[in-house]
Protein backbone atom coordinates (compact mmCIF):
# COMPACT_ATOMS: atom_id res chain seq x y z
CA UNK A 1 0.00 0.00 0.00
CA UNK A 2 1.32 3.65 -0.44
CA UNK A 3 1.17 5.84 2.13
CA UNK A 4 0.49 9.32 2.21
CA UNK A 5 2.27 12.05 5.46
CA UNK A 6 0.45 14.48 6.44
CA UNK A 7 2.15 16.92 8.46
CA UNK A 8 1.31 20.77 10.41
CA UNK A 9 3.34 22.55 11.59
CA UNK A 10 3.34 25.01 14.97
CA UNK A 11 6.71 27.49 14.67
CA UNK A 12 7.35 29.59 17.67
CA UNK A 13 9.48 32.59 16.83
CA UNK A 14 11.30 35.09 19.22
CA UNK A 15 10.49 38.51 18.43
CA UNK A 16 13.39 40.64 18.19
CA UNK A 17 11.78 42.96 20.90
CA UNK A 18 14.47 45.13 23.36
CA UNK A 19 12.33 44.04 26.42
CA UNK A 20 10.27 40.99 27.48
CA UNK A 21 6.58 40.64 27.04
CA UNK A 22 4.98 41.93 29.73
CA UNK A 23 8.08 43.79 31.54
CA UNK A 24 10.76 46.24 30.79
CA UNK A 25 13.52 43.63 31.31
CA UNK A 26 15.78 42.74 28.78
CA UNK A 27 15.49 39.80 26.45
CA UNK A 28 19.52 40.52 25.71
CA UNK A 29 20.64 36.39 25.69
CA UNK A 30 22.56 35.40 28.06
CA UNK A 31 23.71 36.66 31.44
CA UNK A 32 24.44 35.09 34.53
CA UNK A 33 21.22 33.46 35.76
CA UNK A 34 18.29 35.62 36.98
CA UNK A 35 19.49 38.83 36.14
CA UNK A 36 17.25 39.78 33.38
CA UNK A 37 14.39 39.34 35.76
CA UNK A 38 11.83 41.31 38.00
CA UNK A 39 8.62 40.66 40.12
CA UNK A 40 6.67 40.27 36.59
CA UNK A 41 8.91 37.82 34.80
CA UNK A 42 8.92 35.75 38.00
CA UNK A 43 5.49 35.15 39.10
CA UNK A 44 5.91 37.55 42.26
CA UNK A 45 2.44 37.77 44.07
CA UNK A 46 0.56 41.28 43.09
CA UNK A 47 3.27 41.86 39.91
CA UNK A 48 1.01 42.93 36.74
CA UNK A 49 1.71 42.58 33.48
CA UNK A 50 1.67 45.30 30.97
CA UNK A 51 1.94 44.46 27.65
CA UNK A 52 4.91 45.94 25.41
CA UNK A 53 3.36 47.66 22.21
CA UNK A 54 6.15 46.89 20.13
CA UNK A 55 5.14 43.03 20.19
CA UNK A 56 1.49 43.68 19.15
CA UNK A 57 3.00 45.63 16.30
CA UNK A 58 5.33 42.79 15.06
CA UNK A 59 2.45 40.14 15.56
CA UNK A 60 -0.02 42.25 13.57
CA UNK A 61 3.13 42.67 11.15
CA UNK A 62 3.51 39.08 11.13
CA UNK A 63 -0.02 38.64 10.75
CA UNK A 64 -0.41 40.92 7.69
CA UNK A 65 2.62 39.28 5.69
CA UNK A 66 1.62 35.58 6.07
CA UNK A 67 -1.74 37.33 4.55
CA UNK A 68 -4.24 36.59 7.53
CA UNK A 69 -7.33 38.51 8.88
CA UNK A 70 -5.95 40.47 11.50
CA UNK A 71 -8.24 40.14 15.33
CA UNK A 72 -9.19 43.45 15.71
CA UNK A 73 -11.11 42.67 19.25
CA UNK A 74 -8.21 40.81 20.77
CA UNK A 75 -6.86 39.33 24.49
CA UNK A 76 -5.13 36.90 26.05
CA UNK A 77 -5.80 34.00 27.70
CA UNK A 78 -4.16 32.32 30.41
CA UNK A 79 -2.94 28.59 29.93
CA UNK A 80 -2.62 26.65 33.33
CA UNK A 81 0.10 24.22 33.95
CA UNK A 82 2.50 22.96 36.88
CA UNK A 83 6.15 22.62 35.69
CA UNK A 84 8.88 24.73 37.24
CA UNK A 85 9.65 26.45 33.80
CA UNK A 86 6.95 28.76 34.43
CA UNK A 87 7.26 30.19 37.65
CA UNK A 88 3.06 31.84 37.69
CA UNK A 89 1.81 28.09 37.22
CA UNK A 90 0.36 29.26 34.14
CA UNK A 91 1.52 30.67 30.31
CA UNK A 92 0.19 34.36 29.30
CA UNK A 93 -1.33 32.70 25.95
CA UNK A 94 -3.80 33.71 23.46
CA UNK A 95 -6.59 30.82 22.50
CA UNK A 96 -10.09 32.26 21.68
CA UNK A 97 -8.75 35.56 20.54
CA UNK A 98 -5.74 35.05 18.52
CA UNK A 99 -4.30 38.17 17.12
CA UNK A 100 -4.49 36.79 13.44
CA UNK A 101 -6.13 34.02 11.50
CA UNK A 102 -6.74 32.20 8.22
CA UNK A 103 -3.70 33.32 6.26
CA UNK A 104 -1.80 31.80 3.23
CA UNK A 105 1.77 31.82 2.16
CA UNK A 106 2.92 30.06 -0.64
CA UNK A 107 5.57 28.08 -1.34
CA UNK A 108 7.44 26.71 -3.99
CA UNK A 109 9.05 22.93 -4.31
CA UNK A 110 10.81 22.56 -7.41
CA UNK A 111 8.80 23.33 -10.10
CA UNK A 112 5.44 23.91 -8.76
CA UNK A 113 4.01 26.62 -6.15
CA UNK A 114 1.79 25.82 -3.10
CA UNK A 115 -0.36 26.95 -0.95
CA UNK A 116 0.05 26.62 2.95
CA UNK A 117 -2.94 27.43 4.90
CA UNK A 118 -2.03 29.27 8.45
CA UNK A 119 -4.80 28.56 10.69
CA UNK A 120 -3.74 31.16 13.54
CA UNK A 121 -1.02 33.33 14.92
CA UNK A 122 -0.89 34.49 18.53
CA UNK A 123 1.07 36.16 20.95
CA UNK A 124 2.55 34.41 24.01
CA UNK A 125 5.26 34.67 26.65
CA UNK A 126 8.49 32.83 26.42
CA UNK A 127 9.17 29.81 29.14
CA UNK A 128 12.41 29.94 31.30
CA UNK A 129 15.41 27.70 31.34
CA UNK A 130 15.95 24.76 34.06
CA UNK A 131 19.48 23.08 35.12
CA UNK A 132 19.08 19.45 35.88
CA UNK A 133 21.94 19.23 39.22
CA UNK A 134 22.95 15.71 39.35
CA UNK A 135 24.63 16.01 42.57
CA UNK A 136 21.66 18.18 44.41
CA UNK A 137 19.43 15.78 42.74
CA UNK A 138 17.15 19.18 42.34
CA UNK A 139 16.58 21.62 39.65
CA UNK A 140 17.92 25.01 38.78
CA UNK A 141 15.06 27.65 37.54
CA UNK A 142 16.76 30.36 35.94
CA UNK A 143 14.03 32.44 34.35
CA UNK A 144 15.97 35.17 32.09
CA UNK A 145 14.30 33.87 29.28
CA UNK A 146 10.86 33.71 30.57
CA UNK A 147 8.61 36.20 29.56
CA UNK A 148 10.71 36.96 26.21
CA UNK A 149 7.82 37.62 23.49
CA UNK A 150 6.83 34.58 20.96
CA UNK A 151 4.38 34.49 18.40
CA UNK A 152 3.32 30.96 17.65
CA UNK A 153 2.21 30.35 13.99
CA UNK A 154 0.00 27.13 13.57
CA UNK A 155 -0.66 25.86 9.87
CA UNK A 156 -3.33 23.43 8.80
CA UNK A 157 -2.02 20.09 7.67
CA UNK A 158 -1.69 21.21 4.34
CA UNK A 159 2.33 19.42 3.98
CA UNK A 160 2.77 16.33 2.74
CA UNK A 161 6.83 16.11 2.10
CA UNK A 162 9.36 16.98 4.72
CA UNK A 163 10.90 19.43 1.60
CA UNK A 164 7.78 21.14 1.84
CA UNK A 165 8.25 21.89 5.50
CA UNK A 166 11.67 22.93 4.55
CA UNK A 167 10.49 25.49 1.99
CA UNK A 168 7.40 26.63 3.92
CA UNK A 169 10.40 27.45 7.29
CA UNK A 170 12.76 29.14 4.60
CA UNK A 171 9.67 31.60 3.32
CA UNK A 172 8.58 32.02 6.85
CA UNK A 173 12.27 33.15 7.86
CA UNK A 174 12.75 35.50 4.73
CA UNK A 175 9.30 37.12 5.26
CA UNK A 176 10.11 37.59 9.38
CA UNK A 177 13.44 38.86 8.75
CA UNK A 178 12.33 41.30 5.91
CA UNK A 179 9.77 42.54 8.14
CA UNK A 180 12.83 42.43 11.19
CA UNK A 181 10.33 41.04 13.76
CA UNK A 182 12.86 38.40 14.20
CA UNK A 183 16.05 36.98 14.00
CA UNK A 184 14.86 33.84 13.85
CA UNK A 185 18.32 32.02 14.42
CA UNK A 186 17.44 28.33 14.85
CA UNK A 187 20.40 27.34 16.56
CA UNK A 188 19.85 30.35 19.18
CA UNK A 189 16.41 29.04 19.70
CA UNK A 190 14.90 31.97 18.01
CA UNK A 191 12.65 29.64 15.66
CA UNK A 192 11.27 26.69 17.05
CA UNK A 193 9.70 23.98 15.42
CA UNK A 194 7.13 21.15 16.49
CA UNK A 195 6.03 18.95 13.87
CA UNK A 196 2.47 17.17 13.59
CA UNK A 197 2.75 14.13 11.60
CA UNK A 198 -0.09 11.09 10.53
CA UNK A 199 -0.10 9.19 7.75
CA UNK A 200 -3.11 7.75 5.61
CA UNK A 201 -3.57 5.52 2.99
CA UNK A 202 -2.83 7.67 -0.46
CA UNK A 203 -6.16 8.66 -1.58
CA UNK A 204 -7.77 8.86 1.78
CA UNK A 205 -9.39 12.08 2.94
CA UNK A 206 -9.35 10.91 6.73
CA UNK A 207 -7.13 12.29 8.59
CA UNK A 208 -5.04 9.55 11.25
CA UNK A 209 -3.63 9.82 14.31
CA UNK A 210 -0.96 11.86 14.90
CA UNK A 211 2.20 12.03 17.11
CA UNK A 212 3.58 15.49 17.95
CA UNK A 213 7.63 15.81 17.66
CA UNK A 214 9.71 18.59 19.64
CA UNK A 215 12.90 19.16 19.85
CA UNK A 216 14.16 20.02 16.38
CA UNK A 217 16.25 22.37 16.15
CA UNK A 218 17.74 22.52 12.49
CA UNK A 219 16.23 21.71 9.04
CA UNK A 220 18.37 18.87 8.89
CA UNK A 221 17.07 17.43 11.88
CA UNK A 222 13.26 18.06 10.51
CA UNK A 223 14.06 16.10 7.63
CA UNK A 224 15.30 13.30 9.98
CA UNK A 225 12.75 13.55 12.08
CA UNK A 226 10.08 13.41 9.94
CA UNK A 227 11.71 10.18 7.59
CA UNK A 228 11.72 8.57 10.90
CA UNK A 229 8.55 9.35 12.39
CA UNK A 230 6.68 8.43 9.16
CA UNK A 231 8.30 4.76 8.76
CA UNK A 232 7.78 4.17 12.57
CA UNK A 233 3.80 4.93 11.77
CA UNK A 234 3.58 2.61 8.46
CA UNK A 235 5.44 -0.22 10.21
CA UNK A 236 2.90 0.04 12.70
CA UNK A 237 -0.41 -0.10 11.29
CA UNK A 238 1.47 -2.61 8.63
CA UNK A 239 2.22 -4.94 11.72
CA UNK A 240 -1.20 -3.90 12.54
CA UNK A 241 -0.99 -2.08 15.87
CA UNK A 242 -2.36 1.39 16.44
CA UNK A 243 -0.23 5.01 16.52
CA UNK A 244 -1.09 6.59 20.17
CA UNK A 245 -1.86 10.07 19.90
CA UNK A 246 1.45 11.64 22.12
CA UNK A 247 3.72 13.91 21.76
CA UNK A 248 7.59 12.63 21.18
CA UNK A 249 10.97 14.10 21.57
CA UNK A 250 13.52 13.98 18.76
CA UNK A 251 16.83 12.51 19.95
CA UNK A 252 20.13 13.84 17.52
CA UNK A 253 22.18 11.59 18.76
CA UNK A 254 20.34 8.48 17.98
CA UNK A 255 18.45 9.40 14.80
CA UNK A 256 14.80 8.50 16.70
CA UNK A 257 11.94 9.82 18.05
CA UNK A 258 11.03 8.78 21.70
CA UNK A 259 7.90 9.25 23.71
CA UNK A 260 7.79 11.95 26.70
CA UNK A 261 6.61 10.45 29.37
CA UNK A 262 2.48 10.03 29.68
CA UNK A 263 2.57 12.90 32.33
CA UNK A 264 3.65 15.44 30.48
CA UNK A 265 1.18 14.47 28.12
CA UNK A 266 -1.66 15.10 30.01
CA UNK A 267 -2.80 18.42 28.18
CA UNK A 268 -5.80 19.75 30.30
CA UNK A 269 -4.53 23.29 30.64
CA UNK A 270 -7.98 24.68 31.84
CA UNK A 271 -7.76 28.01 29.68
CA UNK A 272 -9.65 31.16 30.98
CA UNK A 273 -9.72 34.65 29.71
CA UNK A 274 -6.10 36.51 31.54
CA UNK A 275 -8.13 39.05 34.00
CA UNK A 276 -4.72 41.19 34.86
CA UNK A 277 -4.27 41.98 30.74
CA UNK A 278 -7.00 44.36 29.62
CA UNK A 279 -8.09 43.49 25.66
CA UNK A 280 -6.31 44.45 22.96
CA UNK A 281 -9.02 46.62 20.18
CA UNK A 282 -7.10 47.51 16.41
CA UNK A 283 -9.10 50.18 14.74
CA UNK A 284 -9.41 49.83 10.68
CA UNK A 285 -6.63 53.23 11.08
CA UNK A 286 -4.01 51.36 13.18
CA UNK A 287 -4.30 48.73 10.70
CA UNK A 288 -4.16 50.83 7.88
CA UNK A 289 -1.00 52.37 9.59
CA UNK A 290 1.07 49.12 10.11
CA UNK A 291 -0.01 48.14 6.78
CA UNK A 292 1.30 50.89 5.22
CA UNK A 293 5.03 51.05 7.07
CA UNK A 294 5.16 47.00 5.63
CA UNK A 295 8.52 46.78 3.72
CA UNK A 296 8.88 44.99 0.32
CA UNK A 297 9.54 41.31 0.97
CA UNK A 298 11.96 39.39 -1.21
CA UNK A 299 9.68 37.76 -2.89
CA UNK A 300 8.77 41.14 -4.18
CA UNK A 301 11.98 42.05 -4.96
CA UNK A 302 12.72 39.31 -6.78
CA UNK A 303 9.94 40.02 -9.08
CA UNK A 304 10.91 43.42 -9.18
CA UNK A 305 14.67 43.19 -9.87
CA UNK A 306 13.61 40.69 -12.70
CA UNK A 307 11.47 42.78 -14.20
CA UNK A 308 12.75 46.80 -14.03
CA UNK A 309 16.73 45.02 -14.23
CA UNK A 310 16.64 42.75 -15.83
CA UNK A 311 18.14 40.39 -14.23
CA UNK A 312 18.06 36.30 -14.03
CA UNK A 313 15.99 34.93 -11.38
CA UNK A 314 19.37 33.32 -10.16
CA UNK A 315 21.03 37.11 -9.47
CA UNK A 316 17.86 37.78 -8.04
CA UNK A 317 17.77 35.06 -5.46
CA UNK A 318 21.20 35.41 -4.75
CA UNK A 319 20.92 39.02 -3.49
CA UNK A 320 17.06 39.18 -1.86
CA UNK A 321 18.76 35.66 0.12
CA UNK A 322 19.91 39.00 3.21
CA UNK A 323 17.65 41.80 3.44
CA UNK A 324 20.91 44.01 4.39
CA UNK A 325 22.22 43.10 1.40
CA UNK A 326 19.40 43.26 -1.31
CA UNK A 327 19.58 47.19 0.31
CA UNK A 328 22.99 47.52 -0.51
CA UNK A 329 22.30 46.30 -4.11
CA UNK A 330 19.41 49.10 -3.91
CA UNK A 331 22.03 51.92 -2.61
CA UNK A 332 23.75 51.13 -5.59
CA UNK A 333 21.71 50.76 -8.26
CA UNK A 334 20.36 53.89 -7.09
CA UNK A 335 23.97 55.66 -7.32
CA UNK A 336 23.91 54.76 -10.68
CA UNK A 337 26.01 51.38 -11.25
CA UNK A 338 24.15 49.68 -13.75
CA UNK A 339 22.40 46.94 -12.40
CA UNK A 340 23.86 43.66 -13.13
CA UNK A 341 27.15 45.23 -12.98
CA UNK A 342 26.62 45.50 -9.34
CA UNK A 343 24.87 42.19 -8.86
CA UNK A 344 28.17 40.88 -10.18
CA UNK A 345 30.06 42.39 -7.93
CA UNK A 346 27.76 41.52 -5.28
CA UNK A 347 27.52 38.10 -6.07
CA UNK A 348 31.15 37.45 -6.76
CA UNK A 349 33.58 39.90 -4.38
CA UNK A 350 30.96 40.92 -1.49
CA UNK A 351 30.12 37.51 -1.02
CA UNK A 352 33.40 36.13 -1.21
CA UNK A 353 34.66 38.49 0.73
CA UNK A 354 31.90 38.02 3.26
CA UNK A 355 32.18 34.42 3.54
CA UNK A 356 36.00 34.43 3.73
CA UNK A 357 35.42 36.58 6.98
CA UNK A 358 32.67 34.55 8.22
CA UNK A 359 30.40 38.06 8.77
CA UNK A 360 27.32 39.12 8.21
CA UNK A 361 25.89 41.51 5.21
CA UNK A 362 24.62 43.74 7.82
CA UNK A 363 27.86 43.78 9.61
CA UNK A 364 29.86 45.15 6.69
CA UNK A 365 31.97 48.07 6.65
CA UNK A 366 32.17 48.88 2.66
CA UNK A 367 28.83 51.19 1.97
CA UNK A 368 27.15 51.53 -1.32
CA UNK A 369 29.12 54.40 -2.22
CA UNK A 370 32.65 53.23 -2.04
CA UNK A 371 31.52 50.23 -3.96
CA UNK A 372 29.62 52.12 -6.84
CA UNK A 373 32.61 54.47 -7.07
CA UNK A 374 35.11 51.40 -7.69
CA UNK A 375 32.85 50.29 -10.22
CA UNK A 376 32.57 53.46 -12.24
CA UNK A 377 36.49 53.66 -12.03
CA UNK A 378 36.60 50.49 -14.29
CA UNK A 379 33.23 51.61 -16.37
CA UNK A 380 35.37 54.82 -17.34
CA UNK A 381 38.46 53.36 -18.06
CA UNK A 382 40.59 54.65 -14.94
CA UNK A 383 40.72 50.90 -13.69
CA UNK A 384 40.91 47.90 -15.32
CA UNK A 385 38.74 45.15 -13.02
CA UNK A 386 41.90 43.21 -11.89
CA UNK A 387 43.34 46.24 -10.07
CA UNK A 388 39.92 47.04 -9.09
CA UNK A 389 39.75 43.09 -7.63
CA UNK A 390 42.89 44.24 -5.48
CA UNK A 391 41.45 47.95 -4.63
CA UNK A 392 38.22 46.39 -3.57
CA UNK A 393 40.27 43.93 -1.33
CA UNK A 394 42.00 46.50 0.24
CA UNK A 395 38.88 48.50 1.25
CA UNK A 396 36.38 45.98 2.32
CA UNK A 397 37.45 46.16 5.97
CA UNK A 398 37.91 49.90 6.26
CA UNK A 399 35.75 51.89 3.48
CA UNK A 400 38.52 53.56 2.66
CA UNK A 401 37.69 56.00 -0.05
CA UNK A 402 39.10 54.75 -3.50
CA UNK A 403 40.22 57.46 -5.56
CA UNK A 404 42.58 58.24 -2.32
CA UNK A 405 43.84 54.91 -2.38
CA UNK A 406 44.16 54.58 -6.29
CA UNK A 407 46.27 57.29 -6.20
CA UNK A 408 48.44 56.69 -2.96
CA UNK A 409 49.34 53.42 -4.87
CA UNK A 410 49.21 54.80 -8.23
CA UNK A 411 47.29 52.13 -9.78
CA UNK A 412 45.10 54.55 -12.04
CA UNK A 413 45.47 52.46 -15.30
CA UNK A 414 47.76 53.55 -18.29
CA UNK A 415 45.31 54.51 -20.97
CA UNK A 416 47.92 57.10 -22.83
CA UNK A 417 48.55 55.40 -26.54
CA UNK A 418 51.92 56.43 -26.34
CA UNK A 419 52.99 54.74 -23.17
CA UNK A 420 51.13 51.62 -23.90
CA UNK A 421 53.36 51.67 -27.55
CA UNK A 422 56.19 52.57 -26.17
CA UNK A 423 56.01 49.09 -23.50
CA UNK A 424 54.98 46.98 -26.54
CA UNK A 425 57.92 48.41 -28.45
CA UNK A 426 60.50 47.35 -25.51
CA UNK A 427 58.27 43.44 -25.23
CA UNK A 428 59.12 43.33 -28.94
CA UNK A 429 62.84 44.08 -29.21
CA UNK A 430 63.72 42.23 -26.09
CA UNK A 431 61.77 38.96 -27.50
CA UNK A 432 62.56 37.92 -30.58
CA UNK A 433 61.85 34.47 -30.14
CA UNK A 434 58.30 35.06 -29.84
CA UNK A 435 57.97 37.50 -32.46
CA UNK A 436 59.07 34.84 -34.32
CA UNK A 437 56.85 32.20 -33.11
CA UNK A 438 53.53 34.01 -33.28
CA UNK A 439 54.23 34.90 -37.05
CA UNK A 440 54.78 31.30 -37.45
CA UNK A 441 51.40 31.00 -36.45
CA UNK A 442 51.80 29.67 -32.57
CA UNK A 443 48.86 32.39 -31.06
CA UNK A 444 49.95 31.23 -27.59
CA UNK A 445 53.45 33.45 -27.48
CA UNK A 446 51.01 36.12 -28.47
CA UNK A 447 49.43 35.83 -24.69
CA UNK A 448 52.84 35.68 -23.56
CA UNK A 449 53.80 38.76 -24.92
CA UNK A 450 50.59 40.62 -22.99
CA UNK A 451 51.35 39.49 -20.06
CA UNK A 452 54.78 40.85 -20.50
CA UNK A 453 53.80 44.41 -21.60
CA UNK A 454 50.90 44.62 -18.81
CA UNK A 455 54.13 43.69 -16.49
CA UNK A 456 56.13 46.49 -18.26
CA UNK A 457 52.92 48.74 -17.38
CA UNK A 458 53.06 47.73 -13.81
CA UNK A 459 49.46 45.79 -14.69
CA UNK A 460 47.81 48.80 -14.59
CA UNK A 461 47.17 49.13 -18.60
CA UNK A 462 43.69 47.94 -20.42
CA UNK A 463 44.33 44.76 -21.42
CA UNK A 464 42.38 45.87 -25.10
CA UNK A 465 44.31 48.20 -25.78
CA UNK A 466 47.61 46.29 -24.76
CA UNK A 467 45.87 43.87 -27.09
CA UNK A 468 45.18 46.18 -30.03
CA UNK A 469 48.66 47.99 -29.82
CA UNK A 470 50.28 44.48 -29.95
CA UNK A 471 48.22 43.37 -32.85
CA UNK A 472 49.06 46.15 -34.81
CA UNK A 473 52.90 46.15 -33.96
CA UNK A 474 53.26 42.73 -35.40
CA UNK A 475 50.95 42.71 -38.19
CA UNK A 476 52.63 45.97 -39.53
CA UNK B 1 -22.33 15.33 37.19
CA UNK B 2 -19.59 16.35 39.77
CA UNK B 3 -18.51 12.98 41.51
CA UNK B 4 -14.88 11.64 43.67
CA UNK B 5 -13.37 11.11 40.54
CA UNK B 6 -13.62 14.30 39.18
CA UNK B 7 -12.49 16.55 42.50
CA UNK B 8 -9.37 14.10 42.60
CA UNK B 9 -8.26 14.65 39.01
CA UNK B 10 -9.03 18.80 39.71
CA UNK B 11 -7.01 18.30 42.60
CA UNK B 12 -4.44 16.50 40.74
CA UNK B 13 -4.10 19.45 38.22
CA UNK B 14 -3.89 22.17 41.15
CA UNK B 15 -1.65 19.93 42.95
CA UNK B 16 -3.71 20.10 45.76
CA UNK B 17 -4.02 17.03 48.45
CA UNK B 18 -7.49 16.76 49.75
CA UNK B 19 -8.52 14.81 52.62
CA UNK B 20 -12.19 12.39 52.61
CA UNK B 21 -13.66 15.53 54.41
CA UNK B 22 -12.44 18.39 51.68
CA UNK B 23 -12.76 15.74 49.13
CA UNK B 24 -17.04 15.96 50.27
CA UNK B 25 -17.47 19.61 50.55
CA UNK B 26 -15.42 20.47 47.20
CA UNK B 27 -18.07 17.88 45.66
CA UNK B 28 -21.20 19.61 47.27
CA UNK B 29 -19.82 23.27 46.29
CA UNK B 30 -19.25 22.81 42.68
CA UNK B 31 -22.28 21.11 42.45
CA UNK B 32 -23.73 24.37 43.44
CA UNK B 33 -21.79 26.18 41.21
CA UNK B 34 -22.24 24.50 37.96
CA UNK B 35 -26.01 24.07 39.31
CA UNK B 36 -25.96 28.02 39.39
CA UNK B 37 -24.37 28.36 36.21
CA UNK B 38 -27.81 26.02 34.67
CA UNK B 39 -29.85 29.12 36.28
CA UNK B 40 -27.68 31.90 34.04
CA UNK B 41 -27.94 29.50 30.62
CA UNK B 42 -31.86 30.23 30.79
CA UNK B 43 -30.87 33.62 30.56
CA UNK B 44 -31.44 34.65 26.80
CA UNK B 45 -28.27 35.97 25.93
CA UNK B 46 -28.57 35.90 22.27
CA UNK B 47 -27.12 39.26 21.09
CA UNK B 48 -25.20 39.91 24.25
CA UNK B 49 -21.52 40.19 23.52
CA UNK B 50 -19.31 37.89 25.74
CA UNK B 51 -17.66 40.42 28.41
CA UNK B 52 -14.16 38.93 29.58
CA UNK B 53 -13.48 41.97 31.45
CA UNK B 54 -15.85 44.17 34.04
CA UNK B 55 -13.73 47.60 34.20
CA UNK B 56 -14.03 49.22 30.34
CA UNK B 57 -10.43 49.76 30.20
CA UNK B 58 -8.39 48.84 26.81
CA UNK B 59 -5.22 48.97 24.67
CA UNK B 60 -3.07 49.49 27.96
CA UNK B 61 0.37 49.18 26.69
CA UNK B 62 4.21 50.44 27.28
CA UNK B 63 6.74 51.13 25.06
CA UNK B 64 9.57 48.84 24.45
CA UNK B 65 12.11 50.10 26.60
CA UNK B 66 14.66 48.63 28.74
CA UNK B 67 14.54 49.38 32.58
CA UNK B 68 16.92 47.84 34.92
CA UNK B 69 15.77 44.95 36.54
CA UNK B 70 15.61 43.23 39.80
CA UNK B 71 18.84 42.93 42.50
CA UNK B 72 19.34 39.28 42.49
CA UNK B 73 19.42 38.56 45.79
CA UNK B 74 16.39 40.64 46.20
CA UNK B 75 14.83 38.65 43.94
CA UNK B 76 15.87 35.09 45.03
CA UNK B 77 15.33 36.61 48.64
CA UNK B 78 11.47 34.87 49.35
CA UNK B 79 12.38 31.69 47.76
CA UNK B 80 11.84 28.43 49.60
CA UNK B 81 15.28 27.08 48.25
CA UNK B 82 17.58 28.57 46.09
CA UNK B 83 21.50 29.23 45.67
CA UNK B 84 23.12 32.48 44.97
CA UNK B 85 22.03 32.20 41.30
CA UNK B 86 19.26 30.02 40.66
CA UNK B 87 15.89 29.39 42.83
CA UNK B 88 16.27 25.76 43.37
CA UNK B 89 13.10 23.49 42.60
CA UNK B 90 12.17 19.33 43.32
CA UNK B 91 13.65 17.63 40.36
CA UNK B 92 12.31 18.21 37.32
CA UNK B 93 13.24 16.28 34.27
CA UNK B 94 11.93 15.74 31.01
Amino acid sequence: MTWEIVIGLETHVELATKTKIFCACTTAFGGPPNTHCCPVCTGMPGALPVLNKKVLEFAVKAGLALNCSITQHSRFDRKNYFYPDLPKAYQISQLYLPIARDGAVSIHTGAENKTVRIHELHMEEDAGKLIHDPWLDQTRADYNRCGVPLIEIVTEPDFRTAYEVVAYLEKLKETLQYLGVSDCKMQEGSLRCDVNLSVRPMGSMELGTRTEMKNLNSFKSIVRAIDYEAKRQIELIEEGKRVIQETRRWDENKDATYAMRSKENAQDYRYFPEPDLPPVELSQNDLDELRATQPELAEAKRARYQRDYSLPLYDCQMLTSDKALAAFFERLVALGTPPKQGANWIMGEVLGALSQRAMEAKDMALTAPTLARLIALVDEGRLNRNTAVKVFEAVFDTDQDVDEYVTAHNLEQVNDSRLVLEACVKVLQAHPQSVSDYRSGKEKAFGFMVGQAMRELKGKANPQTVNAALRELLET
Amino acid sequence: MIDTELIDYIAGLSRLELDAGERQVMTTQLEQIIAYMDVLNQLDTAGVEPMSHVFPVKNVLREDEVMPSQVRYELLAGSPAGDKEAFLVPKAVE
